[in-house]
């Protein structure tokens, strides 16, 4: 594959005509080596979390083994050479999201709570009774369910943007939902389930006529493509480090700096705090604030070397080399007789969902893991755009820049197979 | 291929194309839905229960091709039996399929049941095959309230 620009970043993987070297890239993981039931392990689950290149696993044996202390308070040695790592990994973040200030950068647990931080600090001081919150029929259960908590709390009203056949949502539907009711809009970038990427900058702008601020989850998208926060203009954008290559326990809250110096904290205790008497506490400034508790030190060390690594890539190359797969993919299962994809809109991340005709989804994911095959079977968390679709679950191939094209072709041998056990 | 086969096994493929029992059940004194929340499968349980013995039975809903030819056998295995012939009955299958029945259990006991050996290799899908059984308990004990496996 020709690469549009041919920019070789230092320790980049590329070769010298400019190809994406899949076969080098993957020695960079090394669970992608192991056996599965004594067949090479196909991993085809990378919406679901993705794995993790060695310079993130030694990144935490580092911290562990050399520089292991609490941050923020000590004097000591360590303590400075931990805190310095950490903050160093806050930097990484902003870069990599051309955020404009290192404090705009929360850490929290993972997007489901930078979702629940917002709605519980932001949320509750501004939405009222009779008041409206937009979210869009192709969320994940986390972009849905605080949101409902909130509404159900204050007397305020969910509305949903619908969807089309293609899984693509309906502007002059949400252009009509937008009113002086309209307190907040809370909507996915790409949908986890179909693959859909959604055109937020428009969806931010047309929020932003009514004054409404945007939250963007970005846990599906991130790792697919380059994000610019301050190009989209949003308000917040949530990410999760574990489908960033990165560790679990740690993701990403950005908001705009005014807004979230207007946002009252989200948890107390230690590291939050300016001062601490009885009587009255005084917060700390951003980012701070908002990160109560000692953080998971090793988790932001790890997210930074993610992006490190990542960034020697280069997120354009990463996405090129999907769509190319994502389109091989899409093509070569469906060959499969009987065999229907659900989610089809015109712009997609490497998502592919399906159903096989007459073959439970659960029956597909195990007979597929007997072949080393790893793929997520069941409503993937949205419930809701399960209903839509009207199937009960799917099966579900997400892809990854380790992935090869022979590895698809495992998967259409695989599902082969489920046809043959099921006549 | 060999644990394939052992779990999909002709009789379930046959009731998984064909679930017997698969209606509603005119004049059933009991109804109760079981969900998995893990998955989503649905089912929904309708007994008629006289002297406390299963005088009719069936189901309805949408799961797997385990948990379907697991509610579809179940159906056919219960019906006649008394209450605690059922629960008896149900401990030995629930055995069957964690991998826990004892050296002397008499195979001949299960009947049809016995088909879902293969389960216990594929301890992920022992929910399946116990949705329907666990969601017939909660009938039988008049629990009105969805039976969820978790």
């Amino acid at each position: 594959m020709k690469l549009v620009s041919d920019v070789t970043a230092p320790g980049g993987r590329r070769t010298l005509d400019g190809a994406f070297d899949v076969g080098k890239i993957r020695e960079d993981f090394p669970i992608l080596k192991q056996r599965v039931h004594g067949k090479p392990l196909v991993y085809l689950d990378n919406a679901a979390t993705s794995q993790k290149p060695q310079s993130v696993i030694d990144a935490l044996t580092h911290y562990y083994a050399a520089e292991n202390s609490n941050i923020h308070r000590g004097v000591h040695f360590l303590s400075v050479a931990a805190t310095e790592a950490y903050e160093h990994a806050r930097a990484r973040v902003q870069q990599f999201l051309n955020a404009g200030h290192t404090h705009e950068i929360i850490f929290v647990r993972q997007a489901t709570e930078g979702i629940n931080l917002v709605v519980q600090t932001y949320g509750r001081g501004h939405v009222q009774a009779g008041d409206e919150v937009i979210i869009s029929a192709i969320e994940h259960h986390s972009n849905i369910v605080p949101w409902q908590m909130l509404c159900e709390e204050k007397g305020a009203m969910l509305r949903v943007i619908p969807v089309n056949d293609a899984g693509e949502l309906l502007l002059d539907a949400y252009e009509q939902l937008l009113g002086p009711r309209t307190r907040f809009v809370s909507v996915t970038h790409v949908s986890n389930a179909l693959g859909t990427i959604n055109p937020i900058r428009q969806m931010i702008e047309m929020a932003h006529r009514w004054d409404v601020p945007v939250l963007v989850d970005g846990a599906q998208a991130v790792p697919h493509m380059g994000v610019d926060v301050q190009a989209l203009d949003c308000d917040f954008y949530v990410l999760s480090g574990h489908k960033l290559y990165g560790p679990t326990g740690i993701g990403i809250l950005y908001g705009k700096a005014p807004l979230l110096e207007a946002m009252p904290p989200y948890q107390g205790g230690g590291d939050m705090i300016r001062s601490v008497t009885f009587e009255k506490t005084l917060y700390a400034p951003l980012p701070y604030k908002f990160e109560a508790g000692t953080p998971h030190i090793a988790g932001g060390i790890g997210l930074g070397a993610a992006i490190d690594y990542l960034d020697r890539i280069g997120m354009q190359a990463i996405g090129t080399y999907e769509h190319e797969l994502l389109e091989y993919a899409t093509e070569a299962i469906a060959s499969v007789a009987g065999l229907r994809i659900i989610g089809t809109a015109r712009e997609k991340a490497s998502v592919i969902s399906f159903v096989l005709e007459g073959v439970h989804p659960h029956d597909i994911g195990t007979i597929l893991d007997q072949e080393g095959i790893a793929i997520r079977t069941g409503h993937h968390c949205a419930q809701p755009v399960m209903e839509r679709f009207g199937v009960p679950a799917t099966a579900r191939a997400s892809l990854a820049f380790y992935n090869t094209r022979e590895e698809i072709d495992a998967l259409v041998v695989g599902l082969h197979k489920v046809r043959e056990v099921f006549g | 291929m060999s644990d394939l086969r052992e779990l999909y096994q002709e009789l379930i493929l046959d009731h998984t194309r064909k679930p017997r029992n698969f209606r509603r059940l005119e004049g059933a004194t009991r109804k109760v839905d079981g969900f998995n929340p893990l998955c989503g499968d649905r089912v929904t349980v309708y007994l008629d229960l006289e002297d406390d013995r299963v005088k009719d039975i069936s189901f309805q809903g949408s799961g797997c091709a385990i948990s379907t030819a697991s509610a579809s056998v179940m159906t056919e295995s219960v019906k006649g039996k008394a209450r605690a012939e059922v629960e008896v009955l149900f401990q030995r299958f629930h055995q069957l399929v964690t991998g826990k029945s004892p050296a002397t259990a008499d195979g001949a006991a299960l009947g049809k049941l016995a088909v879902f050996s293969g389960v216990s290799e594929f301890p992920v899908r022992v929910k399946c095959a116990t949705l329907a059984w666990h969601t017939l308990r909660a009938a039988l004990n008049d629990e009105a309230e969805t039976v969820s496996t978790e």
